[in-house]
């Protein structure tokens, strides 16, 4: 079966639902584990990497978390098989450079995805939607667990699970999470928001991970420190600051219907505007508008529609997935029209957008703790 | 602190991709390594250095410290960012601190240890605790309870080494 076969369709992985997910798109803890006695993978030479490979596959292969799993080396992958896989966040960029010597095993679900011989021989990820944090982390401890039955971690009882970067010594854990942060963005807040962040030790990044820019107000929240702290602590504080920020974010978007109403409507109605009726339309300004009928759909400006559709089309219209319905290699100019007609078919009945629809103030803020 | 010996004047915070790195340098350290003009000064090279008198030191007998697991040395690690194998940590420990200390909450790991290792630990302290209970049970002449603990003993003895052989195979 190939990747594509494999994959949910974005029209009912858009359509996972859980906690808080107006604002919290999707949750994510990694760990990051290496074998004893075998060079990192940015090191090694090419037969360790073989080695560690055929020594990690079948072992991750045969846990029954990941029974009827898509399970593939990368050299068996064709470009387009990896963008869309970064595009779907299943796998990093860095990942989809790869080639022989490293594999990837994806649960039916797309809920837990290991990355072998990544920077780290693995790369183990649990991924929920909406705010999942604690799940997230007792099913990846979970397969770790499993796992470590099976395979010689590289250990040490001082530094703890030693990492080809420092950053990631000791748990060896990444806790993160995609949050959809208009309202801040657009009462000029984020700025802030970030800066305080930051000083609490967490990241803020853009959609696609490190040094990439905040496309569609999407931000990546995730933990720095992961040595000389328990795994459970560094969750419950990301948690405690997600919670923090979906309130801030929820407070913004109220503010702004109360004092700036048309300023939020107009842009939510001029995304609608030219999604609806463009010809010829990048992905970047795609994402940037959709974040804004999202906004829109949140407030309950769309009353006939609902954010799955929205968050659907923020993955097929990104560009591999634009690619991978035609057989031959587009041109970006030639993707921009294709998604525009895509754009404006999917959208032909939803509505224009109606700030005075019953319910338009929006549904009762998202505070809960 | 960098030397060691003075205290530290100038702290320095450098964001390198999106991570913070922090050193504290005295005066004449800042200076040695050109930290007044912050356009040509790298944090990397004194972060990701072992340390400026080491490297002096290595300089002067032109041996560079190679990690004898997988050959990597310092020039690598101040290149890639990463290191070479897992024994690594040990080869450059003496660097590795400070710059540990910087990125850090701490510089001891804290969390999950795999189960058998975890055992094992577990085992150690119940063997040095049935050995002090043994010490007291000869000195008070319990000669009852010495012998069941010497068993006991033995037998908590046998577990230990039957889960380090697991570990180690």
């Amino acid at each position: 079966m190939n990747i594509h076969e494999f994959l949910s369709p974005p029209v009912e992985t858009a359509r996972r639902t859980g906690p808080h997910d107006r604002i919290v798109m999707s949750s994510r803890v990694r760990l990051a584990r290496n074998l004893r006695g075998i060079a990192f993978p940015g090191w090694a030479k090419k037969n360790e990497r073989v080695k560690a490979l055929d020594i990690i596959r079948p072992a991750v292969e045969t846990l029954p978390q990941l029974s009827g799993a898509f399970s593939e080396t990368m050299d068996n992958l064709g470009p387009l098989d990896k963008q869309i896989l970064v595009e779907r966040h299943l796998i990093s960029r860095e990942h989809a450079a790869k080639s022989s010597g490293s594999g990837l095993v994806l649960n039916k679900e797309e809920s837990l995805c290991v990355m072998i011989n990544e920077e780290d021989h693995l790369r183990m990820q649990a991924l929920r939607p909406g705010l999942q944090l604690r799940q997230a982390w007792l099913a990846i401890d979970q397969v770790d667990s499993e796992l470590e039955r099976k395979l010689d971690y590289a250990f040490s009882s001082e530094l703890g699970y030693l990492t080809a970067c420092p950053t990631n010594l000791g748990t060896g854990i990444r806790v993160s999470a995609m949050l959809h942060l208009p309202g801040l963005v657009l009462a000029e807040q984020i700025t802030q928001i970030i800066s305080s962040v930051n000083k609490l030790g967490l990241a803020v990044r853009g959609l696609y991970g490190e040094g990439t820019e905040a496309l569609g107000n999407v931000f990546q929240v995730s933990n720095q420190m992961t040595l000389g702290e328990v795994e459970t602590d560094i969750v419950e504080r990301l948690n405690k600051v997600l919670l923090q920020i979906i309130e801030h974010e929820e407070n913004a978007r109220g503010v702004l219907l109360e004092k700036k109403p048309k300023i939020v409507y107009n842009h939510v109605g001029r995304a609608y505007g030219t999604l609806a009726n463009a010809h010829s339309i990048a992905s970047k300004e795609t994402m940037n508008l959709l974040s804004m009928m999202r906004l829109g759909v949140d407030l309950g400006a769309f009353p006939n529609s609902e954010r799955a559709l929205i968050d659907e089309l923020f993955v097929t219209t990104q560009p591999a997935h634009l690619q991978k319905q035609f057989t031959e290699k587009l041109p970006a100019e030639e993707r921009d029209m294709l998604r525009a007609d895509m754009l404006r078919e999917r959208l032909l009945h939803v509505s224009r957008p109606n700030p005075k629809a019953p319910g338009a103030s929006g549904p009762a803020l998202d505070k809960r703790n | 602190m960098l030397c060691k010996q003075n205290p530290a004047k100038v702290h320095l915070t450098q964001i390198v991709e999106d991570k913070m790195q922090k050193v504290d340098l005295c005066e004449d350290c800042a200076k040695q390594k050109g930290v007044n003009d912050p356009a040509s000064f790298s944090l990397a090279d004194l972060l990701l250095g072992l340390g400026a008198s080491q490297e002096i030191a290595q300089s002067a007998s032109g041996v560079e410290i190679r990690c004898s697991g997988c050959g990597f040395t310092q020039a690598d690690f101040k290149k890639a960012g990463r290191l070479g194998c897992a024994q690594c940590y040990t080869t450059f420990s003496e660097g590795l601190e400070s710059l540990l200390k910087s990125m850090h909450k701490g510089i001891k790991h804290v969390g999950k240890v795999p189960a058998a290792l975890r055992q094992g630990r577990d085992l150690s302290e119940r063997l040095k605790h049935l050995q002090k209970k043994l010490d007291k049970a000869v000195t008070a002449e319990d000669f009852e309870q010495a012998a069941s603990l010497r068993d006991e003993i033995k037998s908590t003895k046998d577990q230990l080494d039957h889960t380090m052989a697991k570990v180690t195979s």
